[in-house]
């Protein structure tokens, strides 16, 4: 069984205390390496028979369509070696255009649609492609500082091929001006690791008179060429 | 090589994604195996419960086989039992599932693994989830798990579920301070 590589430092972020929910959230001892055992290498599939033809159209999921800016969203799913990764599946979750989630939790004085849940999923192809059409989200304020306010994201949730690939993160906009004040943006440290996090804006992915295409590949662990040493 | 994607919180609105179920049911009556429950609360640095967490579980079959098509063990997976758990915690921070106990799986190096559930832990406020595994305080292999003995002595006992009655098990995920469960780098 080939291992997975190492996660480079820096790439995934720490707690931060500008982020003031980490502080009480992290183990304040080190994390313990050890080997990557068959429990690790293995990971869990979903059941891929509740994946639904268009859970990947979030304009398509009610009565009429959404209010926003309809975009497209598409990219591949990539381990760290370039090889696509087919069959993973991929889920979203978003604020409406007026940066209100469709959540209990979410008191925002925003309004709230109808036509708008703002959750979706799609497992990728052969290549690795994935593509979901969606509305731009809103920004949105948070309780972290005075005059906090999150630069328009998606969260994207995604399972590969084990447990070691499971990854959580948040695709951004270019060009947003609120990404150099977000503490959870700036968490990644590198600015270059950081850039991985944004998407582009694509004419060619843009259909005339309908949306414009916003592409974002998404890079997993990819397995080592030889065995580790336990 | 391209460079990985990096980690961001779940955040606190994670409920709402559209997995059919707030919560995973694992076992149907076709499932072999021990059924138990494990139960207990994620708990942040001063005690507190954490009601917006998402515990997601992996684990073998009661014959100890992944379903998962790197695992070549002798015998076919369980077709009546996946593996993959997940749950919400609730508003004091507790959590329930039922499941199966796992059975032993091969351990790096030859031999066995004392049975195990590997568990990443993620919510509002952690940035990249933490992974932790559950043991069991009635397995004696224990001892000589080959994970378990690179922990220190003194805090393997924050990874092992306690037994509290016929199938149940009590185990707290302690986010940080006294009693700090331990997480691994994997």
């Amino acid at each position: 069984m080939l291992p997975y590589r190492r996660v480079p430092p820096g790439t995934h972020p720490p707690e931060d205390p500008a982020y003031r929910s980490t502080v009480l959230r992290h183990p304040l001892e080190p994390l313990i390496h050890i080997p990557q055992t068959i429990t690790e290498i293995t990971g869990p599939s979903y059941p891929y028979e509740v994946v639904g033809p268009i859970d990947n159209d979030l304009t398509r999921q009610h009565a009429g369509p959404p209010i926003g800016e309809r975009i497209i969203v598409e990219g591949r799913v990539l381990d760290d070696t370039g090889r696509p990764l087919p069959r993973a599946l991929v889920e979203i979750w978003q604020a409406n255009a007026c940066g209100r989630y469709a959540h209990e939790v979410d008191t925002h004085d925003a309004p709230l649609d109808a036509n708008f849940t703002g959750t979706g999923r799609t497992l990728t192809d052969e290549e690795g492609r994935y593509r979901f059409v969606t509305i731009q989200p809103g920004h949105y304020p948070w309780g972290n500082h005075y005059n906090a306010w999150r630069p328009a994201h998606i969260h994207f949730s995604v399972l590969g091929p084990g447990f070691l690939t499971r990854l959580i993160t948040q695709m951004y906009f270019p060009g947003d001006p609120l990404q150099p004040l977000d503490p959870i943006f700036n968490s990644v440290r590198d600015p270059e690791v950081r850039q991985r996090m944004v998407s582009s804006f694509d004419i060619d992915l843009t259909v005339p008179d309908w949306a414009l295409g916003y592409r974002w590949d998404i890079v997993l662990r990819g397995r080592e060429a030889t065995p580790e040493l336990a | 090589m391209a460079g990985i994607t990096p980690s961001q919180t779940a955040g606190p609105y994670f409920g709402i994604l559209l997995r059919g179920r707030a919560a995973c049911r694992q076992v149907s009556d076709a499932t072999h195996g021990v059924r138990i429950v494990i139960e207990g609360r994620v708990l942040d640095g001063a005690g507190s419960g954490i009601n917006d967490a998402l515990i997601e579980t992996w684990q073998a079959d009661a014959n100890g086989r992944y379903r998962h098509p790197e695992d070549c063990g002798p015998e076919p997976p369980d077709p009546a039992f996946n593996g993959f758990g997940w749950l919400h915690t609730g508003h004091d921070g507790g959590y329930r599932f039922e499941t199966i106990k796992p059975g032993p799986v091969p351990a790096p190096g030859g031999g066995n693994q004392a049975p195990h559930i590997v568990v990443s832990v993620m919510a509002r406020g952690i940035l990249t989830r933490f992974i932790t595994r559950i043991y069991f305080d009635d397995e004696r292999t224990n001892a000589d798990d080959t994970i378990l003995r690179l922990v220190p002595a003194a805090r393997r006992d924050t990874l092992i579920a306690h037994r509290a009655g016929e199938g149940r098990y009590l185990f707290d995920f302690v986010m940080q301070g006294p009693h700090e469960t331990v997480f691994f780098d994997v």
